[in-house]
């Protein structure tokens, strides 16, 4: 959890506003720093977490989370986190094999142009799970989704389409029914002005889901080129509907990555410049 | 339940009264080949050592001044891409140090390519300098007596080297992390065979004009590197009855239009996620064993650069090669100091929040006859680099 990220959302373990969809974005970059940040920041604020990771392994995760001060096993243990390690559920269905009985949540790996339907299928029954009581389970909070990320759905094949209709159902699922949060990571690759035929698909499902979120947090580069101790910029847009109408707001930093967390700065205030 | 590999390989010391009831003894099925330093045991397989940023288990590519470059070498269970020069002549040359090293550091081999026999590349490999791996210890032993047998072989002047092992034998004994090669000569016959290796050669497992082809043979070939790390015991939740050793992985022009894609052919091509498919099963696979792969891809023919950048984002390294070569800038006298430019498109941060950027961006390289030289190329103005050398050394006077 980066206090200082917390301070410039205006958000605290204590007071989760529900109901959320926070798309991270990136931009020839790597955001995925921010995903550790909500991982550790939901757990501590005692919701239950279902976690999609589907690029990197558990051992990842557990390792930075242990760095920001969580225990994902722990959590495991205790039922809050359920963490989908998409790369070894990914192996029975690439190789299949005579006794595969693993989940059907990467089923969509066979015939990817079907959709995510079981994938959606498996978060609904977890997030709904949360909802009994079971006898000495302790109690959490409403349900938190967190994917990353959903790029590399693209990359096996899955239709951009495909990949919205999933983020829609699964935010009707878990933040309009079960008042939850969720949080997704989208990568991009290319710039922005290309209109490349390639890229259709990984910009369309940015801008589907720029559409959908309600806060967006957009990881770039500096525009000024590569530097060693500011390793990019964030541009925050909230998209909260006021009582005077629709209205966003954005607001720009400027980050650096540390081993334990990261910090972030308004333009030009970065401690190697001043 | 252990979940460290450092604890694995002490418990191998332990007796192996317990063997017989093999659930005790397995590791849980979610463990991966990345640990985290909690002690400071270290890991007991030979050519692997473990990082000094977070402590994961790292293994040489064979090329010092690369394993400089991913943050002191290459990580056990992720992948090294490296974008073809247009004549596959240094990517193939890397691809060779880092088999040589595994033969060297006797790790086993896995080695795939669609048309050519992987024994070709297996007979070119470099040869190793091997009195370079002699472990320079202070050796303050006196002068042999009442041993018969050195007698005979027993130094009379420079009997300081005494005990610094003959050159044939210090294969035995590599300890040293990162060796260099040869490239004049080619690896001897019985220091090579000496290695395991595994061969995929596309042709044996699918028939190239089968419609099949188009759609499997990256299944195949992921199978097939399944199967070996399941037999040989690669895999990190398999009992521990013996010891534990690298697989090493090198895929040889992956997307090519030989291994039936047609990503190298067409602008839109039709199974554009065939290959990241299969790099991301690669991924799943290495993550859960003690392997580490090397692939080779001709990214000089894909025209598609969206569809470059979600494979360089499934592998974890990745570094591109532009040779000069046949460009006018062969006989250029700004270039002449090199061989062409390197180019790393992506440093992974794994059980890290950041990643070890490199502190250059231009980067340049040569091979030499020992040596595979990585550095920051060094644009010496108008006059280019001899002249700019005279004037240093006039300076200097």
């Amino acid at each position: 959890m980066f206090t200082e990220l917390n301070s410039i959302l205006s958000s605290s373990p204590d007071s989760v506003t529900p109901g959320e969809f926070i798309l991270v974005s990136d931009r020839q970059s790597d955001a995925s720093f921010l995903i550790h940040h909500f991982l550790s920041f939901y757990l501590r604020s005692r919701c239950k977490v279902i976690f999609l990771g589907l690029v990197q392994s558990f051992r990842h995760y557990s390792a930075v989370s242990q760095r920001l001060g969580v225990s994902l096993t722990q959590a495991k243990e205790k039922g809050q986190l359920v963490f989908m390690e998409g790369l070894k559920e990914s192996l029975s269905v690439l190789i299949p094999q005579a006794d595969n009985t693993e989940s059907q949540a990467m089923n969509f790996l066979r015939d990817p142009p079907v959709g995510l339907r079981s994938l959606y299928e498996f978060v609904r029954s977890c997030a709904v799970g949360s909802g009994r009581a079971e006898d000495g389970a302790e109690e959490w909070g409403p349900p938190v989704l967190l994917v990353d990320d959903v790029s590399v759905l693209l990359s096996l094949g899955v239709d951009a389409g495909a990949v919205l209709d999933f983020s829609h159902y699964c935010r009707a699922a878990v933040c309009s029914q079960m008042k939850g949060n969720m949080v997704m990571l989208v990568r991009c690759n290319g710039e922005e002005e290309e209109e490349e035929d390639g890229e259709e698909g990984a910009e369309a499902l940015l801008k589907g889901l720029t559409h959908q979120c309600s806060l967006n947090l957009h990881v770039q580069g500096l525009p000024t080129g590569y530097c060693k101790d500011i390793h990019g910029q964030v541009e925050v847009c909230w998209k909260r509907r006021q009582g005077d109408g629709p209205h966003t707001q954005r607001n720009l930093f400027q980050y650096k990555v540390h081993d334990k967390g990261a910090s972030f700065f308004p333009r030009g205030t970065s401690s190697a410049v001043l | 339940m252990c979940n460290n590999i450092d604890v694995i390989i002490s418990n191998m010391a332990a007796p192996v009264s317990g063997m017989g009831e093999a659930p005790a003894e397995r590791l849980p099925i979610n463990s991966t080949s990345f640990q985290k330093k909690t002690r400071s045991k270290l890991v007991s397989i030979p050519g692997t050592r473990p990082s000094v940023q977070n402590g994961q288990l790292l293994v040489s590519t064979g090329v010092t001044s690369l394993d400089y470059l991913l943050g002191g070498g290459l990580a056990v269970g992720t992948v090294l891409l490296i974008e073809e020069d247009r004549y596959d002549s240094y990517s193939r040359m890397i691809l060779k140090y880092f088999l040589a090293e595994g033969v060297v550091c006797r790790h086993e081999l896995f080695v795939a390519t669609a048309q050519d026999n992987p024994d070709d590349i297996l007979q070119e490999l470099p040869a190793p300098i091997l009195d370079d791996v002699a472990v320079p210890k202070a050796v303050e032993q006196p002068r042999l007596t009442g041993e018969p047998q050195d007698s005979l072989d027993a130094m009379k002047i420079a009997w300081r080297y005494q005990h610094l092992p003959k050159v044939q034998s210090a294969l035995a004994s590599s300890s040293r992390f990162g060796h260099y090669y040869d490239v004049s000569k080619t690896m001897e016959a019985e220091i090579r065979q000496a290695a395991k290796c595994h061969r995929f050669c596309l042709p044996d497992h699918v028939t190239p004009s089968s419609t099949a082809h188009r759609l499997e043979s990256y299944s195949a070939l992921l199978k097939s590197l399944q199967e070996v790390i399941h037999r040989e015991g690669f895999d990190l939740a398999a009992p521990m009855s013996k010891s534990r050793n690298i697989l090493r992985v090198g895929l040889h022009s992956l997307g090519s239009a030989l291994w039936g894609d047609d990503l190298c052919c067409h602008d839109k091509p039709r199974h554009r996620h065939a290959l990241t498919t299969f790099l991301y099963g690669l991924r799943a696979l290495l993550r859960s064993s003690l392997s580490v792969a090397v692939v080779t891809l001709p990214s000089h023919l894909i025209q598609d650069r969206a569809l470059m950048g979600s494979i360089t984002r499934l592998c974890d390294n990745a570094i591109a090669l532009e040779s000069f070569k046949g460009s006018e800038r062969e006989t250029n006298p700004l270039y002449k100091d090199y061989h062409g430019l390197l180019y790393v498109r992506q440093v992974p941060h794994l059980n890290c929040l950041a990643s070890q950027l490199p502190d250059h961006k231009d980067l340049a390289f040569k091979l030499k006859r020992k040596q595979f030289s990585i550095e920051p190329y060094k644009y010496l103005g108008a006059f280019g680099c001899e002249e700019a050398r005279r004037r240093s050394k006039r300076k200097q006077l």
